[in-house]
């Protein structure tokens, strides 16, 4: 039972994380069909700039663990604000060029964005050509119950890492069906060019999107730093490839699909590992597993609704 | 009729997506099977061209095929430096007789495919007079036989999958495999025995869970280690598998955890034994990590290794021989960036043992050709000399005549040696 319960909360962690990726995913792909397959290394240089926004912009005396209630908000600032610049960098230097070529250009293109960015922080980050330690810049606390026979364990980093996804998802899915802006994106999505006949600004909406998955990716790469406590340039493409998937699985386009799609791989994960045969071994075979499974049923995934607006 | 063409363009629209998404699967999935198959080259700082050797030949070529990026790049960047210091010193020396030595590093980024491409590639040069590699088991899996095709010796630093000299029935039947191919150090059937002792015999751990990371390293290692941990009478409580590049093991942690295991001996690298250890102990499980001398290693106390963790590596420590010493002078004196790390010695060693083969083979003014290989290739195996981790000598196998194992323990933030001897049966 304990083992249970701490293989749902393990899972909930992981599933939280790869959410808040792929959310930026889904959101890019609502709007211009684009996979956005660089995505994954914003999370990741992310991660790398909250690290340097600790290492080389804090002063020395806020370093310690106590002043991590202004520590981590400036380091989660450092991480949010390059991702948002880099994402909407990406937007305008990569992608907005080939907007109306045919699809696979942009797609390629992703893929060599993403190749751009692991190398060039590969290169130019002190120490990044192996995992670099990431400072425990939260409550550095481990809560333990007793269940039965077994104790189960939460880290305070997984309980926010859980927190934060969950209510990131919650304001952006009241943003964009409640708010102006909102409605802009989701007409965007539906017809570009009806949108802009109706006085939306596709280019503005556009950057919005991207500045809000960079943004989402960006926490994302400061909470995963503080959890596991190191990041290297592989993390990337690791958990964008596992975002990507939630995405497809949930539904490109659709943001309860793509929380839905992050958890679902979270939880296979580690119940899987726990109780199917193989065990850990096999883990990213059921994932793999289910997701060709929803794909050959639901090509449009979980919650993907082809007919209906997405944003 | 205006319905009926919205229709048809949604439904055009639907398709276009659905493809979009389609090759976007297909190339995520050949993505994964074929992560990062880039190749870099660094070119080596050069040795130092003295006047007073005769190098009008021309120049000859070591190759080192290490991982020089990625996670294990602390090991491999100790590796190339300390096969430069090699070669630098044997071109003061003028060891080789009317010829210049160049290091040509190869980055095989841990992966057995990217260290075929850089085997392929040294073995096109006909200058290369031997390799220093691979430090990864699995990568010198797919570099032996390449290496073989043109007779190019090759000597291991670190290699410590006993089946690449003695093939699969090394303990029953043992048969040399590749002609061209040696090892400096010593192997898993000795380290991974000599780690269960320690672990069972010693510190008296009874019930250890054992993880995986699924390569012919880590999975030979851990196999040696079950077979005596349970002849010493040890129970292995679990075992679970964690993928080569996962950062997140508290599914890993969770299926052992109910086990309730003593010790945790892990077959596998630093870059993931690091975090795993700070991760044991997050869920609660505050009990000792033991490895090999994959995790032996400084990056993995600053990736999490806590006090009292435990690893073997081949040798005796650096500080304890002369020899040893002299090199790790040598070394501090050229200032590299990176330290020689577990590696550095031994690769050391090996270069020195080719360089040394060459010259015997070009005594007398003898000109370099490819037909010289085979030389090369005798003269190393009757080798032998006085290195920086001790007696530098092969047997008929290949392997080193060189058996000490060094158990360190993690104490004060540091490994520190806490027990060196052979394993004997």
């Amino acid at each position: 039972m304990a083992t249970l319960l701490q293989q749902l909360i393990n899972g909930l962690v992981l599933g939280g994380l790869i959410a808040l990726i792929a959310l930026g995913y889904t959101m890019v792909y609502g709007i211009i069909q684009l996979i956005n397959f660089a995505h994954g290394e914003v999370f990741m240089v992310g991660g790398f700039a909250s690290l340097a926004t600790y290492s080389y912009v804090l002063p020395e005396s806020w370093r310690d663990h106590g002043h991590w209630p202004i520590a981590l908000p400036l380091m989660a600032l450092g991480g949010a604000v390059v991702a948002v610049v880099l994402a909407v960098a990406m937007e305008r230097l990569a992608y907005r060029p080939l907007r109306n070529a045919p699809r696979l250009a942009p797609l390629i293109t992703a893929l060599g964005v993403s190749v751009i960015l692991k190398e060039a922080v590969r290169l130019w980050y002190p120490g990044a050509t192996a995992p670099v330690p990431f400072p425990r810049a939260f409550v550095d606390e481990q809560f333990r119950f007793q269940l039965g026979e077994g104790t189960v364990t939460i880290g305070a980093t997984a309980i926010l890492m859980i927190v934060v996804s969950i209510l990131g998802a919650i304001i952006l899915q009241t943003y964009i069906t409640r708010s102006r802006m909102g409605r802009a994106m989701r007409a965007t999505a539906q017809d570009p060019d009806t949108a802009r006949l109706m006085g939306v600004n596709p280019n503005r909406t556009i950057v919005l999107t991207f500045t809000i998955g960079g943004a989402l990716a960006g926490l994302a790469g400061v909470l995963y730093g503080i959890h596991i406590t190191n990041v290297d340039t592989e993390v990337g493409f690791l958990y964008g490839i596992f975002a990507f998937t939630a995405a497809v699985l949930g539904g490109v386009g659709s943001i309860k699909g793509a929380v839905i799609g992050g958890f679902a791989i979270g939880l296979i994960k580690t119940l899987s590992g726990q109780y199917l045969p193989g065990g850990t071994q096999y883990d990213l075979v059921w994932i793999f597993v289910l997701l060709i499974v929803v794909l050959v049923f639901r090509p449009q995934g979980l919650f993907g609704e082809p007919e209906r607006v997405r944003a | 009729m205006l319905t009926r063409i919205v229709r048809t363009k949604a439904e055009k629209g639907h398709h276009v997506r659905n493809q979009t998404v389609k090759a976007a699967v297909l190339v995520a999935g050949a993505l994964l099977l074929a992560a990062c198959g880039t190749n870099k080259t660094e070119s080596g700082s050069g040795g130092g061209n003295n006047q007073s050797c005769d190098q009008s030949k021309g120049t000859l070529v070591i190759g080192v095929i290490a991982p020089l990026s990625g996670g294990l790049s602390a090991l491999g960047l100790g590796i190339r430096n300390s096969a430069q210091l090699a070669a630098d010193q044997a071109n003061e020396k003028c060891a080789v007789p009317g010829y210049k030595l160049q290091v040509q590093p190869e980055d095989d980024q841990a992966t057995a495919q990217v260290g075929a491409q850089a085997a392929t590639r040294l073995s096109s040069n006909a200058n290369v007079v031997g390799v220093v590699g691979t430090l990864n088991s699995s990568v010198a899996q797919s570099v032996q036989p390449i290496l073989k095709g043109k007779n190019i010796v090759q000597v291991s630093p670190a290699n410590t999958n006993p089946s690449l000299t003695r093939g699969a029935e090394y303990g029953t039947a043992p048969k040399r495999q590749f002609e061209n191919y040696f090892r400096v150090c010593a192997t898993d059937d000795l380290q991974g025995p000599f780690a269960a002792k320690y672990l069972v015999g010693k510190a008296g751990k009874k019930s250890i869970a054992i993880i995986t990371d699924g390569k012919t390293y880590g999975e030979g290692l851990a196999a040696e280690f079950k077979k005596q941990a349970e002849k010493d009478g040890a129970t292995i409580v679990a075992t679970a598998k964690v993928g080569e590049k996962d950062t997140d093991f508290s599914g890993v942690i969770g299926t052992i955890s109910g086990s309730k295991p003593d010790a945790v001996y892990y077959g596998g690298e630093y870059p993931q034994a690091g975090p795993l250890s700070k991760q044991l102990k997050d869920a609660g499980l505050n009990i000792p990590v033991m490895g090999g001398d994959g995790i032996y290693d400084g990056k993995y106390i600053e990736l999490g290794g806590k006090e009292g963790d435990l690893a073997t590596s081949v040798g005796a420590p650096t500080d304890t021989l002369d020899t040893a010493k002299a090199f790790v002078s040598a070394y501090k004196a050229k200032a590299y960036k990176d330290d020689f790390s577990a590696y550095g010695a031994f690769a050391y060693d090996a270069a020195n043992a080719i360089i040394g083969s060459l010259g015997k083979a070009l005594t007398g003014g003898a000109e370099w050709s490819e037909a010289k290989r085979t030389d090369v290739i005798s003269n190393v195996g009757t080798y032998s000399a006085e290195g920086a981790t001790g007696e530098i000598k092969f047997d008929q196998y290949g392997d080193s005549t060189n058996k000490l194992l060094t158990v360190y323990k993690v104490s004060g933030g540091k490994w520190v040696a806490d027990e060196t001897g052979t394993f004997g049966g």
